[in-house]
């Protein structure tokens, strides 16, 4: 057990390690750095940088530097948890973050909540009635969550909306809040906005893990145990949940190491349509100016969470499924 | 499922057949390819017909096997005949489309899907209304009204643009069109978009960008899928570990924050031509992994197999038992595991561009067209953009169905 763990600690870390550089490389990528699109906008607008402004721009920023350097100086930063300057916004990156990043994962944990709290009783429900008129309707909206892509759904939910139920379903907070301080208040204002784009982000999630979950629990429910449990008289009811079912749980847990890179890289997009005030749209901008520390953060913040999001996952997995917690005891 | 000797609990699930699962009470269908046309075997066959259709099956060889499983698969029929006609209307693009897919006109933006009157008093006579376009003085929007009594004939195979077919042959024949109309006689199936550049056209020619970039991204993923899992599943050891590593850091993290840091790299004045191979080449960069996964899993158990023992005793080459005997046993399921690869990269691209960091115009693909409808207001003015989303749709549901397909028929000896 103790070996699992270390193993899987050591890899978050190297996972996390990757993340920064590919985070760091991809935003030294285009040619030219911030202070070149600065100078093209300053001259696009009609104002003028001279060539020793500029290169005093660079100086301070650091951009004149090897590339090497200005990673170590960039990752000193990190550990010292400062981001560096958001160029185009002259401010902290954390500050221009703020709650985004927070958002970002709360609206990404929901659509995972929200994908286990309808996976698990349709996917008992299409086990248990297999078959039926149910399970098929299940199949079926499997697939379309699955086929579609969330950004395309959020598309046409927000049409659809707009056409026949004359609300703006875009947002996370309504007006008087979007820009308040938080209060209980906000909160739930929060919590009412959220369902839909958690559901639009997770019915791709769902529709697997309603396949997994009834394949898993078919399988149980085949097991001599089971029909042990059913001669001796236990409740049907009962027959079902105590044993295949918690069987059959194995996944719900171990999904989230997959679920969770997907369902916050849906969220990027998703964001920029429904106007949610996540990270996304900001990281499009960021992209767009080539403010390399802007970007840069995000993405290594959001593979960061990602990680600690599978971590947490496979320490789940390892307190649900005994079978793992006692390998290393072999 | 059960393999409490995975310590990654993630593996055994995604491998799985995640995207759904095989119904694992389906009856096996080794024995029962049917007797003749792959149909179910009837209850009573008498015992002659049973040995017949039993040594049919015992002859045929692995393809005709999976030939007959896979045609017992109703839906993923259906689905590869659809498969198979966007790729035809892939290679009949310009032939589909009627009005060239840049040109544009300002009299006609944003104009509503026209409708195409079937009958004209009773006799087969395709027609579209002419229309009349105007500002509304006060919302400045472009309203157009159909005049019943200016018909328009639809004509099929008529002349109109001039192009080359597959590159090569010049012609200027087109499905259907209008025949020598003047400027306010024209067709426009689907409407236009703010430019008045017709969409019905244009979507043909997203289409043909968009499938053809998801095949090469496969096939550009299924060499360092096939490379990597290959020689991760056959030498094992310290290079397995290291790729097994490689490849779960790479899922680990979310993929559209880095296509986007990668797509945002590439140089403004790069011409269409170089953007398209660029982003093949960044959305198949990290869509190998799955591919490796299954070429790995494959090799890993065959590894085992006698006969792969058994070339390895007659003095066979490494090269040689990879090539003629594992890899023909293991290419059915890379096959399908292609296929279901290839709706992916085909909504990576969607994806990219639909953000502005794909193909950009003058480019035309799936996402560049949505792009157009990425905002409420957009919607609400002019909703049949939205269009764009449809053959998205449609084909990676019909490219997950085919695959589904293909996964079951891979395995004929399977479940």
């Amino acid at each position: 057990m103790v070996t699992y763990l270390v193993q899987r600690l050591i890899l978050a870390l190297l996972t996390v390690w990757a993340i920064s550089v590919l985070a760091f490389v991809i935003i030294q990528l285009p040619p030219g750095d911030y202070i070149t699109s600065y100078i093209a906008q300053m001259s696009a607008s009609g104002g003028a940088v001279s060539e020793q402004e500029a290169e005093a721009l660079r100086q301070e920023y650091g951009l004149d530097q090897p590339m090497l350097v200005q990673y170590l100086r960039w990752m000193k930063q990190v550990v010292q948890g400062r981001f560096g300057m958001a160029l185009e916004w002259r401010r902290p990156v954390s500050e221009v973050i703020g709650d985004r990043l927070w958002l970002t994962m709360v609206v990404s944990i929901a659509a995972i909540l929200l994908t286990w709290l309808l996976a698990l009783p349709i996917g008992i429900y299409s086990a248990v009635r297999q078959y039926s008129p149910g399970d098929y309707l299940a199949t079926f909206v499997g697939f379309i969550g699955l086929a579609v892509p969330s950004f395309m759904l959020a598309l046409v939910l927000m049409y659809l909306g707009f056409r026949y139920f004359d609300m703006s379903i875009g947002g996370l907070f309504s007006d008087e809040f979007a820009d308040a301080p938080w209060s209980l208040a906000k909160v739930w204002d929060l919590a009412k906005h959220l369902p839909l784009p958690a559901l639009i982000l997770g019915l791709a999630g769902t529709a697997q893990l309603i396949r997994i979950m009834r394949a898993n629990l078919l399988d149980e429910l085949r097991k001599p145990y089971v029909m042990t449990a059913r001669a001796r008289g236990v409740p049907e009811r009962r027959v079902i949940l105590k044993y295949p079912v918690r069987v059959a749980l194995n996944p719900f847990a171990s999904t989230i190491g997959y679920l969770l890179p997907y369902v916050v890289s849906g969220s990027i997009i998703v964001s920029l349509v429904l106007s949610l005030p996540t990270v996304g749209p900001l990281l499009l901008k960021a992209l767009v100016a080539q403010d390399m520390f802007l970007a840069g953060t995000i993405v290594l913040l959001l593979g960061l969470l990602t990680v600690v999001g599978t971590f947490l996952s496979d320490l789940l997995l390892l307190w649900i499924d005994p079978r793992i917690r006692m390998e290393g005891k072999r | 499922m059960d393999r409490p000797a995975d310590p990654d609990g993630r593996q055994a699930i995604a491998e799985l057949p995640v995207p759904h699962a095989r119904h694992p009470a389906e009856p096996a269908t080794a024995v029962a390819p049917g007797s003749d046309a792959g149909e179910p075997v009837a209850a009573g066959l008498d015992l002659a017909v049973g040995e017949v259709a039993e040594e049919r099956i015992s002859v045929a060889s692995q393809w005709q096997l999976m030939w007959w499983r896979f045609r017992r698969h109703r839906l993923a029929m259906v689905a590869t005949v659809i498969v198979a006609c966007f790729y035809l209307g892939v290679i009949f693009t310009e032939f589909l489309a009627y009005a060239p897919p840049s040109a544009s006109e300002a009299q006609r933006s944003l104009l509503p899907p026209q409708r195409i009157h079937w009958f004209d008093e009773g006799r087969f006579s395709p027609h579209v209304y002419g229309l009349t376009g105007q500002r509304d003085p006060l919302t400045l929007k472009r309203v157009y009204t159909p005049d019943p009594a200016r018909k328009v004939p639809v004509r099929f195979f008529v002349p109109g643009f001039e192009y080359r077919f597959l590159g090569l042959f010049p012609a200027s024949r087109h499905l259907f069109g209008v025949e020598d109309a003047r400027p306010e006689e024209t067709l426009f199936l689907l409407g236009t978009d703010e430019q008045g550049r017709d969409l019905w056209s244009r979507l043909m020619f997203a289409s043909r960008t968009s499938l053809t970039i998801g095949l090469a991204g496969v096939a550009l993923a299924l060499v360092l899928g096939v490379l990597l899992g290959g020689v991760s599943g056959y030498y094992g050891g310290a290079i397995d570990t290291v790729i097994q590593r490689v490849i779960e850091i790479l899922r680990s993290i979310p993929t559209i924050p880095l296509w986007m840091g990668l797509a945002a790299a590439l140089p403004n004045d790069w011409s269409v031509i170089q953007v398209y191979f660029a982003i093949t080449v960044i959305i198949s960069l990290i869509g190998w992994t799955e591919l490796a996964r299954v070429v790995r899993g494959r090799f890993l158990s065959l590894r085992e197999e006698e006969f792969v023992m058994a070339a390895e005793l007659a003095g066979c080459s490494r090269p040689r038992i990879i090539l003629s005997h594992m890899v023909p046993s293991f290419l059915s399921h890379i096959i399908a595991a292609t296929t279901l690869a290839i709706p992916a990269m085909i909504i990576s691209e969607t994806s990219l561009s639909f953000l502005g960091l794909g193909l950009r115009p003058p480019a035309i693909s799936w996402g560049v067209l949505l792009q157009q409808a990425q905002n409420i207001q957009a919607l609400a003015i002019s909703p049949w953009l939205l269009m764009s989303a449809v053959p998205v749709i449609v084909v990676i549901i019909a490219f997950n169905f085919m695959g589904d397909g293909l996964r079951d028929a891979a395995d004929p000896y399977g479940h």
